[in-house]
Protein backbone atom coordinates (compact mmCIF):
# COMPACT_ATOMS: atom_id res chain seq x y z
CA UNK A 1 0.00 0.00 0.00
CA UNK A 2 1.41 3.14 -1.19
CA UNK A 3 1.55 6.48 1.37
CA UNK A 4 -1.53 8.55 1.24
CA UNK A 5 0.79 11.73 1.39
CA UNK A 6 3.34 11.37 -1.18
CA UNK A 7 2.31 8.28 -3.02
CA UNK A 8 5.98 7.45 -3.38
CA UNK A 9 6.64 4.99 -0.45
CA UNK A 10 5.29 2.06 1.30
CA UNK A 11 2.76 3.23 3.92
CA UNK A 12 3.81 1.80 7.04
CA UNK A 13 2.12 4.23 9.62
CA UNK A 14 -1.76 3.07 9.78
CA UNK A 15 -3.64 5.96 11.49
CA UNK A 16 -7.45 6.00 12.48
CA UNK A 17 -8.66 9.49 12.72
CA UNK A 18 -12.47 11.07 13.73
CA UNK A 19 -13.72 13.67 12.10
CA UNK A 20 -17.72 14.38 11.94
CA UNK A 21 -18.32 11.13 14.09
CA UNK A 22 -16.95 9.00 10.95
CA UNK A 23 -13.80 7.18 11.10
CA UNK A 24 -11.24 7.70 8.54
CA UNK A 25 -8.24 5.37 8.42
CA UNK A 26 -4.89 7.24 6.67
CA UNK A 27 -2.06 5.10 6.00
CA UNK A 28 1.57 6.98 5.73
CA UNK A 29 4.93 5.94 5.09
CA UNK A 30 7.54 6.78 8.27
CA UNK A 31 8.52 10.31 6.64
CA UNK A 32 5.39 11.37 5.83
CA UNK A 33 4.07 10.64 9.51
CA UNK A 34 7.27 12.34 10.92
CA UNK A 35 6.80 15.43 8.97
CA UNK A 36 3.28 15.47 10.44
CA UNK A 37 4.17 14.78 14.06
CA UNK A 38 2.63 11.05 14.15
CA UNK A 39 5.22 9.46 16.84
CA UNK A 40 6.44 5.96 14.99
CA UNK A 41 7.62 4.32 18.65
CA UNK A 42 9.39 1.36 17.49
CA UNK A 43 7.76 -0.68 20.13
CA UNK A 44 4.55 -0.29 17.61
CA UNK A 45 4.53 -3.47 15.83
CA UNK A 46 3.98 -2.54 12.12
CA UNK A 47 1.79 -4.97 9.74
CA UNK A 48 3.65 -8.71 10.29
CA UNK A 49 2.93 -10.20 7.68
CA UNK A 50 4.43 -7.04 5.45
CA UNK A 51 7.88 -7.74 7.32
CA UNK A 52 7.66 -11.28 6.80
CA UNK A 53 7.01 -10.88 3.35
CA UNK A 54 9.79 -8.57 2.99
CA UNK A 55 12.36 -11.08 4.80
CA UNK A 56 11.12 -13.73 2.67
CA UNK A 57 11.92 -11.07 -0.81
CA UNK A 58 15.83 -10.87 0.65
CA UNK A 59 15.75 -14.39 1.06
CA UNK A 60 15.38 -14.63 -2.65
CA UNK A 61 19.00 -14.04 -3.09
CA UNK A 62 19.78 -16.65 -1.49
CA UNK A 63 20.67 -20.23 -3.28
CA UNK A 64 18.12 -21.52 -1.49
CA UNK A 65 15.59 -19.93 -3.62
CA UNK A 66 15.25 -22.44 -5.97
CA UNK A 67 14.38 -25.18 -3.69
CA UNK A 68 10.81 -26.93 -3.78
CA UNK A 69 8.97 -28.53 -0.97
CA UNK A 70 8.93 -32.23 -1.09
CA UNK A 71 5.39 -32.85 -0.85
CA UNK A 72 3.24 -29.97 -2.54
CA UNK A 73 6.22 -28.71 -4.56
CA UNK A 74 6.06 -25.19 -3.20
CA UNK A 75 9.00 -22.79 -3.63
CA UNK A 76 10.11 -19.96 -1.80
CA UNK A 77 8.57 -18.06 -5.07
CA UNK A 78 5.52 -19.51 -4.60
CA UNK A 79 5.07 -18.31 -1.02
CA UNK A 80 6.13 -14.60 -2.16
CA UNK A 81 3.40 -14.73 -4.48
CA UNK A 82 0.39 -15.58 -1.92
CA UNK A 83 1.87 -15.25 1.33
CA UNK A 84 0.84 -18.89 1.87
CA UNK A 85 2.42 -22.49 1.85
CA UNK A 86 1.35 -24.68 0.24
CA UNK A 87 1.43 -27.73 2.42
CA UNK A 88 2.53 -29.39 6.73
CA UNK A 89 5.74 -30.42 4.90
CA UNK A 90 6.98 -26.68 3.56
CA UNK A 91 7.19 -26.07 7.29
CA UNK A 92 10.13 -28.95 7.63
CA UNK A 93 11.36 -27.77 3.97
CA UNK A 94 12.04 -24.26 4.34
CA UNK A 95 13.11 -24.89 8.69
CA UNK A 96 15.78 -22.21 9.06
CA UNK A 97 14.59 -19.55 6.73
CA UNK A 98 10.66 -20.16 8.65
CA UNK A 99 12.11 -20.18 11.76
CA UNK A 100 13.61 -16.87 11.34
CA UNK A 101 10.71 -15.57 9.90
CA UNK A 102 8.15 -16.77 12.85
CA UNK A 103 9.62 -15.04 15.07
CA UNK A 104 9.47 -11.22 13.21
CA UNK A 105 5.82 -12.07 12.85
CA UNK A 106 4.78 -13.49 16.21
CA UNK A 107 8.43 -12.35 18.23
CA UNK A 108 8.88 -15.66 18.75
CA UNK A 109 9.14 -18.84 17.13
CA UNK A 110 8.25 -21.81 19.81
CA UNK A 111 4.52 -23.09 20.35
CA UNK A 112 3.92 -22.94 24.04
CA UNK A 113 0.47 -23.16 23.58
CA UNK A 114 -1.99 -26.82 23.57
CA UNK A 115 0.19 -30.10 22.56
CA UNK A 116 -0.88 -32.30 20.26
CA UNK A 117 -0.40 -35.85 20.04
CA UNK A 118 -1.66 -37.45 16.47
CA UNK A 119 -4.38 -40.32 17.16
CA UNK A 120 -3.53 -44.02 16.80
CA UNK A 121 -3.27 -45.07 12.60
CA UNK A 122 -5.88 -48.23 13.35
CA UNK A 123 -8.36 -45.50 14.16
CA UNK A 124 -7.51 -42.85 11.58
CA UNK A 125 -7.47 -45.73 8.83
CA UNK A 126 -10.83 -47.26 9.96
CA UNK A 127 -12.71 -43.45 9.97
CA UNK A 128 -10.94 -42.81 6.35
CA UNK A 129 -12.22 -45.68 5.29
CA UNK A 130 -15.24 -45.49 6.86
CA UNK A 131 -15.71 -42.05 5.25
CA UNK A 132 -15.20 -43.09 1.82
CA UNK A 133 -17.51 -46.26 1.83
CA UNK A 134 -20.10 -43.92 3.08
CA UNK A 135 -19.54 -41.52 0.96
CA UNK A 136 -19.81 -44.17 -2.27
CA UNK A 137 -23.06 -45.36 -0.62
CA UNK A 138 -24.61 -41.69 -0.56
CA UNK A 139 -23.50 -41.80 -4.43
CA UNK A 140 -24.52 -45.33 -5.37
CA UNK A 141 -28.31 -44.12 -3.74
CA UNK A 142 -28.10 -40.89 -5.76
CA UNK A 143 -27.62 -42.86 -8.95
CA UNK A 144 -30.09 -45.39 -8.19
CA UNK A 145 -27.57 -48.01 -7.84
CA UNK A 146 -28.76 -50.17 -5.37
CA UNK A 147 -27.81 -53.70 -5.82
CA UNK A 148 -23.93 -51.47 -4.79
CA UNK A 149 -25.57 -49.56 -2.24
CA UNK A 150 -26.87 -53.13 -0.54
CA UNK A 151 -23.10 -54.09 -1.02
CA UNK A 152 -21.56 -50.85 0.64
CA UNK A 153 -24.26 -50.90 3.67
CA UNK A 154 -22.99 -54.46 4.81
CA UNK A 155 -19.42 -53.38 4.38
CA UNK A 156 -19.74 -50.26 6.56
CA UNK A 157 -21.80 -52.40 8.53
CA UNK A 158 -19.14 -54.87 9.89
CA UNK A 159 -16.75 -51.96 10.59
CA UNK A 160 -19.38 -49.87 12.88
CA UNK B 1 -31.56 -24.04 1.38
CA UNK B 2 -33.57 -24.86 3.97
CA UNK B 3 -32.41 -22.64 6.82
CA UNK B 4 -35.05 -23.92 9.42
CA UNK B 5 -32.73 -26.78 9.54
CA UNK B 6 -30.25 -24.78 11.85
CA UNK B 7 -31.17 -25.29 15.64
CA UNK B 8 -31.51 -21.74 16.14
CA UNK B 9 -31.18 -20.09 12.78
CA UNK B 10 -27.67 -20.11 13.46
CA UNK B 11 -28.19 -16.85 14.98
CA UNK B 12 -28.32 -17.76 18.84
CA UNK B 13 -25.89 -15.44 19.51
CA UNK B 14 -28.18 -12.28 18.67
CA UNK B 15 -29.98 -13.39 21.74
CA UNK B 16 -28.20 -10.66 24.24
CA UNK B 17 -28.04 -13.17 26.94
CA UNK B 18 -24.46 -12.75 27.25
CA UNK B 19 -22.03 -9.98 29.64
CA UNK B 20 -22.06 -6.35 28.87
CA UNK B 21 -24.46 -6.80 25.99
CA UNK B 22 -25.24 -3.27 25.13
CA UNK B 23 -21.88 -2.85 24.69
CA UNK B 24 -20.21 -6.23 23.62
CA UNK B 25 -22.42 -7.88 20.99
CA UNK B 26 -20.76 -11.03 20.83
CA UNK B 27 -17.69 -13.20 21.47
CA UNK B 28 -15.91 -15.33 18.70
CA UNK B 29 -13.31 -18.21 19.17
CA UNK B 30 -11.63 -19.75 15.77
CA UNK B 31 -9.21 -22.18 15.45
CA UNK B 32 -7.14 -22.94 12.28
CA UNK B 33 -6.23 -26.80 11.72
CA UNK B 34 -5.26 -28.68 9.25
CA UNK B 35 -5.18 -32.77 8.08
CA UNK B 36 -2.07 -34.31 7.78
CA UNK B 37 -1.29 -35.83 4.52
CA UNK B 38 -2.87 -33.36 2.35
CA UNK B 39 -1.71 -29.97 0.58
CA UNK B 40 -3.12 -27.14 2.11
CA UNK B 41 -6.73 -25.77 0.57
CA UNK B 42 -5.34 -23.44 -1.71
CA UNK B 43 -2.62 -26.01 -3.03
CA UNK B 44 -4.93 -28.55 -3.08
CA UNK B 45 -6.82 -30.36 -6.41
CA UNK B 46 -10.07 -30.79 -6.08
CA UNK B 47 -9.89 -34.34 -5.12
CA UNK B 48 -8.15 -33.90 -2.51
CA UNK B 49 -10.18 -31.39 -0.76
CA UNK B 50 -13.63 -34.17 -1.61
CA UNK B 51 -11.27 -36.29 0.35
CA UNK B 52 -10.70 -33.92 2.96
CA UNK B 53 -13.93 -33.03 2.95
CA UNK B 54 -15.18 -36.58 3.35
CA UNK B 55 -12.65 -37.44 6.17
CA UNK B 56 -14.33 -34.38 8.19
CA UNK B 57 -17.64 -35.69 7.86
CA UNK B 58 -16.95 -39.40 9.28
CA UNK B 59 -14.81 -37.34 12.12
CA UNK B 60 -17.87 -34.68 12.56
CA UNK B 61 -20.43 -37.81 12.84
CA UNK B 62 -18.97 -39.37 16.36
CA UNK B 63 -18.24 -35.94 18.21
CA UNK B 64 -20.93 -35.44 20.63
CA UNK B 65 -21.48 -31.59 20.29
CA UNK B 66 -21.83 -31.94 16.58
CA UNK B 67 -24.62 -34.71 16.73
CA UNK B 68 -27.06 -31.88 15.91
CA UNK B 69 -25.31 -30.48 13.38
CA UNK B 70 -26.46 -29.70 9.88
CA UNK B 71 -23.80 -29.67 6.77
CA UNK B 72 -24.41 -27.44 3.67
CA UNK B 73 -22.07 -27.84 0.96
CA UNK B 74 -21.45 -24.16 -0.65
CA UNK B 75 -20.17 -25.69 -3.58
CA UNK B 76 -23.63 -26.54 -4.16
CA UNK B 77 -25.82 -23.41 -2.70
CA UNK B 78 -26.64 -20.79 -5.20
CA UNK B 79 -24.85 -17.19 -4.20
CA UNK B 80 -28.02 -15.74 -2.16
CA UNK B 81 -27.72 -18.60 -0.03
CA UNK B 82 -24.12 -18.55 0.15
CA UNK B 83 -24.29 -14.65 1.17
CA UNK B 84 -27.08 -15.45 3.72
CA UNK B 85 -24.54 -17.65 5.66
CA UNK B 86 -21.85 -14.96 5.25
CA UNK B 87 -24.38 -12.66 6.52
CA UNK B 88 -25.36 -14.34 9.56
CA UNK B 89 -21.24 -14.21 10.20
CA UNK B 90 -21.17 -18.26 9.86
CA UNK B 91 -18.75 -18.84 7.17
CA UNK B 92 -16.33 -16.13 5.68
CA UNK B 93 -16.19 -14.29 2.93
CA UNK B 94 -13.67 -16.73 1.57
CA UNK B 95 -15.32 -20.17 2.36
CA UNK B 96 -18.62 -18.40 0.77
CA UNK B 97 -16.55 -17.63 -2.22
CA UNK B 98 -18.03 -13.75 -2.66
CA UNK B 99 -14.65 -12.64 -2.31
CA UNK B 100 -13.19 -11.43 -5.72
CA UNK B 101 -9.49 -13.25 -5.43
CA UNK B 102 -11.12 -16.36 -3.83
CA UNK B 103 -13.89 -18.26 -6.29
CA UNK B 104 -16.36 -20.91 -4.65
CA UNK B 105 -14.12 -24.16 -4.35
CA UNK B 106 -15.04 -27.66 -4.50
CA UNK B 107 -15.55 -29.35 -1.54
CA UNK B 108 -16.39 -26.03 0.88
CA UNK B 109 -18.52 -27.03 2.97
CA UNK B 110 -19.75 -26.32 6.52
CA UNK B 111 -21.57 -27.68 9.83
CA UNK B 112 -23.14 -25.86 11.94
CA UNK B 113 -24.61 -26.61 15.40
CA UNK B 114 -25.80 -24.45 18.40
CA UNK B 115 -23.06 -21.68 18.61
CA UNK B 116 -20.68 -23.97 17.17
CA UNK B 117 -19.16 -24.21 13.33
CA UNK B 118 -16.42 -25.91 11.28
CA UNK B 119 -16.05 -24.63 8.06
CA UNK B 120 -13.93 -26.75 5.92
CA UNK B 121 -11.58 -26.19 2.98
CA UNK B 122 -11.33 -22.44 3.62
CA UNK B 123 -8.01 -21.36 3.98
CA UNK B 124 -7.22 -23.79 6.17
CA UNK B 125 -8.94 -27.47 5.89
CA UNK B 126 -10.44 -26.63 9.57
CA UNK B 127 -11.67 -23.20 10.86
CA UNK B 128 -13.02 -24.15 14.04
CA UNK B 129 -15.66 -21.82 15.17
CA UNK B 130 -17.11 -20.63 18.93
CA UNK B 131 -19.86 -17.96 19.13
CA UNK B 132 -21.63 -16.91 21.59
CA UNK B 133 -23.71 -13.63 22.99
CA UNK B 134 -22.16 -10.58 24.53
CA UNK B 135 -18.78 -10.63 26.34
CA UNK B 136 -17.93 -14.26 26.77
CA UNK B 137 -14.58 -15.19 26.45
CA UNK B 138 -14.16 -18.12 28.98
CA UNK B 139 -17.57 -19.70 27.70
CA UNK B 140 -16.68 -19.80 24.12
CA UNK B 141 -13.19 -21.26 24.57
CA UNK B 142 -14.79 -24.31 27.02
CA UNK B 143 -16.75 -25.12 23.66
CA UNK B 144 -13.96 -24.87 21.04
CA UNK B 145 -11.48 -26.75 22.87
CA UNK B 146 -13.53 -29.65 23.77
CA UNK B 147 -14.68 -29.60 19.82
CA UNK B 148 -10.86 -29.36 18.77
CA UNK B 149 -10.11 -32.29 20.94
CA UNK B 150 -12.88 -34.47 19.72
CA UNK B 151 -11.97 -33.82 16.53
CA UNK B 152 -8.45 -33.83 17.00
CA UNK B 153 -8.60 -37.74 18.21
CA UNK B 154 -10.77 -38.50 15.16
CA UNK B 155 -8.50 -36.79 12.76
CA UNK B 156 -4.91 -35.78 12.68
CA UNK B 157 -3.90 -32.53 13.08
CA UNK B 158 -1.13 -31.22 11.18
CA UNK B 159 1.29 -30.18 14.24
CA UNK B 160 4.68 -29.51 14.51
CA UNK B 161 6.81 -30.04 18.02
CA UNK B 162 8.41 -26.11 18.06
CA UNK B 163 5.93 -24.38 15.60
CA UNK B 164 2.54 -25.97 17.06
CA UNK B 165 -0.47 -26.44 14.46
CA UNK B 166 0.59 -25.33 10.86
CA UNK B 167 -1.32 -23.33 8.96
CA UNK B 168 -1.40 -21.95 5.41
CA UNK B 169 -0.63 -18.78 6.20
CA UNK B 170 2.17 -18.13 9.00
CA UNK B 171 0.31 -15.46 11.00
CA UNK B 172 -2.15 -18.09 12.45
CA UNK B 173 0.98 -21.01 13.37
CA UNK B 174 1.09 -21.71 16.91
CA UNK B 175 -2.31 -21.94 18.65
CA UNK B 176 -4.12 -21.10 15.45
CA UNK B 177 -6.17 -19.31 17.36
CA UNK B 178 -8.48 -15.90 17.20
CA UNK B 179 -10.35 -14.46 19.95
CA UNK B 180 -12.49 -11.66 18.85
CA UNK B 181 -14.72 -9.84 20.64
CA UNK B 182 -17.33 -7.35 18.78
CA UNK B 183 -17.72 -4.29 20.34
CA UNK B 184 -19.86 -1.04 19.79
CA UNK B 185 -18.06 1.90 21.12
CA UNK B 186 -20.60 5.22 19.68
CA UNK B 187 -18.99 6.64 22.73
CA UNK B 188 -15.50 6.55 22.32
CA UNK B 189 -16.01 7.83 18.33
CA UNK B 190 -18.54 10.70 20.01
CA UNK B 191 -15.65 11.89 22.24
CA UNK B 192 -12.70 11.28 20.16
CA UNK B 193 -10.95 9.19 21.93
CA UNK B 194 -11.27 5.90 19.82
CA UNK B 195 -7.97 6.79 18.24
CA UNK B 196 -5.66 6.76 21.59
CA UNK B 197 -7.79 3.15 22.23
CA UNK B 198 -7.32 1.94 18.92
CA UNK B 199 -3.38 2.72 19.22
CA UNK B 200 -2.81 1.23 22.55
CA UNK B 201 -4.08 -1.98 21.33
CA UNK B 202 -1.65 -2.69 19.02
CA UNK B 203 0.56 -2.15 21.50
CA UNK B 204 -1.18 -4.42 23.44
CA UNK B 205 -0.67 -7.45 20.58
CA UNK B 206 -4.13 -6.97 19.47
CA UNK B 207 -5.34 -5.53 16.27
CA UNK B 208 -9.29 -4.48 15.31
CA UNK B 209 -11.21 -5.02 12.34
CA UNK B 210 -14.59 -4.08 10.81
CA UNK B 211 -18.21 -6.10 11.62
CA UNK B 212 -17.24 -8.78 8.72
CA UNK B 213 -13.49 -9.04 10.03
CA UNK B 214 -10.55 -9.18 8.05
CA UNK B 215 -10.53 -6.63 5.36
CA UNK B 216 -13.79 -5.16 6.35
CA UNK B 217 -14.74 -1.32 7.04
CA UNK B 218 -15.52 -0.21 10.41
CA UNK B 219 -19.50 0.77 10.00
CA UNK B 220 -21.75 1.46 12.49
CA UNK B 221 -19.08 1.98 14.97
CA UNK B 222 -19.10 -1.59 15.41
CA UNK B 223 -15.12 -2.85 15.76
CA UNK B 224 -13.74 -6.56 16.03
CA UNK B 225 -10.97 -6.94 18.87
CA UNK B 226 -8.65 -9.66 18.10
CA UNK B 227 -5.44 -11.46 19.42
CA UNK B 228 -2.62 -10.39 16.48
CA UNK B 229 0.04 -13.29 16.91
CA UNK B 230 -0.45 -16.51 18.04
CA UNK B 231 2.79 -18.13 18.50
CA UNK B 232 4.92 -18.07 21.41
CA UNK B 233 1.68 -17.28 24.37
CA UNK B 234 -0.16 -20.57 25.38
CA UNK B 235 -4.17 -20.13 24.62
CA UNK B 236 -4.76 -18.89 28.03
CA UNK B 237 -2.33 -16.22 28.26
CA UNK B 238 -3.71 -14.92 25.03
CA UNK B 239 -6.86 -14.98 25.88
CA UNK B 240 -6.40 -13.56 29.45
CA UNK B 241 -4.76 -10.26 27.81
CA UNK B 242 -7.62 -10.24 25.07
CA UNK B 243 -10.17 -10.32 28.37
CA UNK B 244 -8.34 -8.03 29.80
CA UNK B 245 -7.58 -5.20 27.30
CA UNK B 246 -11.48 -5.56 26.29
CA UNK B 247 -12.79 -5.50 29.54
CA UNK B 248 -10.53 -2.30 29.84
CA UNK B 249 -12.18 -0.66 26.93
CA UNK B 250 -15.87 -1.60 27.93
CA UNK B 251 -15.02 0.42 30.62
CA UNK B 252 -13.87 3.53 28.72
CA UNK B 253 -17.00 3.28 26.72
CA UNK B 254 -19.10 3.41 29.36
CA UNK B 255 -17.09 6.51 31.00
CA UNK B 256 -17.55 8.08 27.91
CA UNK B 257 -20.73 7.26 27.73
CA UNK B 258 -21.18 9.08 31.20
CA UNK B 259 -19.19 12.35 30.03
CA UNK B 260 -21.51 12.58 26.86
CA UNK B 261 -24.65 12.36 28.73
CA UNK B 262 -23.08 14.88 31.55
CA UNK B 263 -21.60 17.80 28.86
CA UNK B 264 -23.86 17.13 26.41
CA UNK B 265 -26.82 15.63 27.40
CA UNK B 266 -29.29 17.43 25.43
CA UNK B 267 -27.20 17.16 22.14
CA UNK B 268 -26.58 13.93 22.14
CA UNK B 269 -30.48 13.22 23.12
CA UNK B 270 -31.27 15.08 20.13
CA UNK B 271 -29.09 13.20 17.97
CA UNK B 272 -30.08 9.99 18.67
CA UNK B 273 -33.64 11.00 18.48
CA UNK B 274 -33.07 11.82 15.36
CA UNK B 275 -31.62 8.72 14.15
CA UNK B 276 -34.49 6.66 15.89
CA UNK B 277 -37.01 8.73 13.87
CA UNK B 278 -34.93 8.22 10.59
CA UNK B 279 -35.44 4.73 10.83
CA UNK B 280 -38.92 4.77 12.24
CA UNK B 281 -39.98 6.91 8.98
CA UNK B 282 -37.38 6.53 6.17
CA UNK B 283 -38.53 4.92 2.85
CA UNK B 284 -35.17 4.39 1.29
CA UNK B 285 -31.73 3.48 3.37
CA UNK B 286 -28.70 2.67 2.31
CA UNK B 287 -26.42 -0.22 4.57
CA UNK B 288 -24.37 2.36 5.47
CA UNK B 289 -27.46 4.58 6.68
CA UNK B 290 -28.83 2.09 8.44
CA UNK B 291 -25.97 0.68 10.32
CA UNK B 292 -25.30 4.59 10.97
CA UNK B 293 -28.28 5.02 12.79
CA UNK B 294 -28.70 1.64 14.40
CA UNK B 295 -25.99 2.45 15.97
CA UNK B 296 -27.05 5.92 17.38
CA UNK B 297 -30.07 4.37 18.07
CA UNK B 298 -27.94 1.15 19.88
CA UNK B 299 -26.67 4.30 22.34
CA UNK B 300 -29.69 5.54 23.21
CA UNK B 301 -31.06 2.22 24.17
CA UNK B 302 -27.73 1.71 26.22
CA UNK B 303 -28.42 5.20 27.72
CA UNK B 304 -31.59 4.16 28.81
CA UNK B 305 -33.33 7.57 26.50
CA UNK B 306 -35.41 4.41 24.78
CA UNK B 307 -36.75 1.95 27.28
CA UNK B 308 -38.86 0.16 25.06
CA UNK B 309 -36.32 -1.41 22.25
CA UNK B 310 -34.56 -5.09 23.04
CA UNK B 311 -31.18 -5.14 22.37
CA UNK B 312 -32.06 -8.25 20.58
CA UNK B 313 -34.31 -6.04 18.30
CA UNK B 314 -31.75 -4.38 17.33
CA UNK B 315 -29.04 -7.31 17.04
CA UNK B 316 -31.73 -8.63 14.63
CA UNK B 317 -31.89 -5.46 12.57
CA UNK B 318 -28.08 -5.13 12.02
CA UNK B 319 -28.52 -8.75 10.50
CA UNK B 320 -31.63 -9.00 8.68
CA UNK B 321 -31.42 -5.95 6.89
CA UNK B 322 -28.58 -6.60 4.65
CA UNK B 323 -28.88 -7.31 1.47
CA UNK B 324 -29.11 -11.17 0.76
CA UNK B 325 -31.64 -11.21 3.62
CA UNK B 326 -33.51 -9.06 2.51
CA UNK B 327 -33.78 -10.63 -1.13
CA UNK B 328 -34.27 -13.79 0.50
CA UNK B 329 -37.25 -12.32 2.39
CA UNK B 330 -38.37 -10.80 -0.63
CA UNK B 331 -38.13 -14.07 -2.46
CA UNK B 332 -36.17 -12.52 -5.22
CA UNK B 333 -33.45 -10.85 -6.29
CA UNK B 334 -33.41 -7.41 -6.09
CA UNK B 335 -31.63 -4.30 -7.33
CA UNK B 336 -29.88 -1.84 -5.22
CA UNK B 337 -32.52 0.69 -4.74
CA UNK B 338 -34.98 -1.81 -4.52
CA UNK B 339 -32.79 -3.59 -1.70
CA UNK B 340 -32.73 0.09 -0.15
CA UNK B 341 -36.28 0.43 -0.29
CA UNK B 342 -37.14 -3.05 1.49
CA UNK B 343 -34.31 -2.42 3.74
CA UNK B 344 -36.23 0.62 4.97
CA UNK B 345 -39.52 -0.70 4.90
CA UNK B 346 -37.75 -3.68 7.19
CA UNK B 347 -36.79 -1.66 9.69
CA UNK B 348 -39.65 0.27 9.73
CA UNK B 349 -42.03 -2.54 10.30
CA UNK B 350 -39.34 -4.24 13.11
CA UNK B 351 -39.55 -0.61 14.75
CA UNK B 352 -43.65 -0.18 14.75
CA UNK B 353 -44.21 -3.61 16.26
CA UNK B 354 -41.77 -2.75 19.43
CA UNK B 355 -43.00 1.08 19.33
CA UNK B 356 -45.41 0.54 21.84
CA UNK B 357 -45.23 4.12 24.20
CA UNK B 358 -41.78 5.01 22.44
CA UNK B 359 -41.05 8.29 23.37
Amino acid sequence: MLCDSCRERDAEVHLTTIENNAVHQVHLCDRCAAERGIETPAAMPKHPLGEFLHAAHEQAAAPTDSARCTFCSTTMADFRATGRWGCARCYSNFEAGIRELLRRVHGNHRHVGRAYNVPMSETLERAAVLGELKDRLRRAVESEQFELAADLRDRIRVME
Amino acid sequence: MDLSLLPDGGVGWLDASGAHSDIVLSTRIRLARNVEGYAFTGRARDGERLRVLSQVREAVGSVSSLHQSVMYRLDELPPTARALLHERHLVSKELAGLDSQHPLRTGAAVFLADGLGVMVNEEDHLRLQALRSGFALQEAFAAIDKLDRDLGARLPYSFHNEFGFLTACPTNVGTGMRGSVLIHLPGLVLTKEIGKVLASLQQMGLTYRGLYGEGSEVVGNFFQISNQTTLGRSEEELLDQLLRVVGHVVEREAEARRVLLRDAGYIIEDKLWRAYGTLRYARSLTFDEAMNYLSGVRLAVGLKLISTLSVYTLNKLLIFSQAAHLAFAEGRALTESETNLARARYVRKALEEEAGSVG
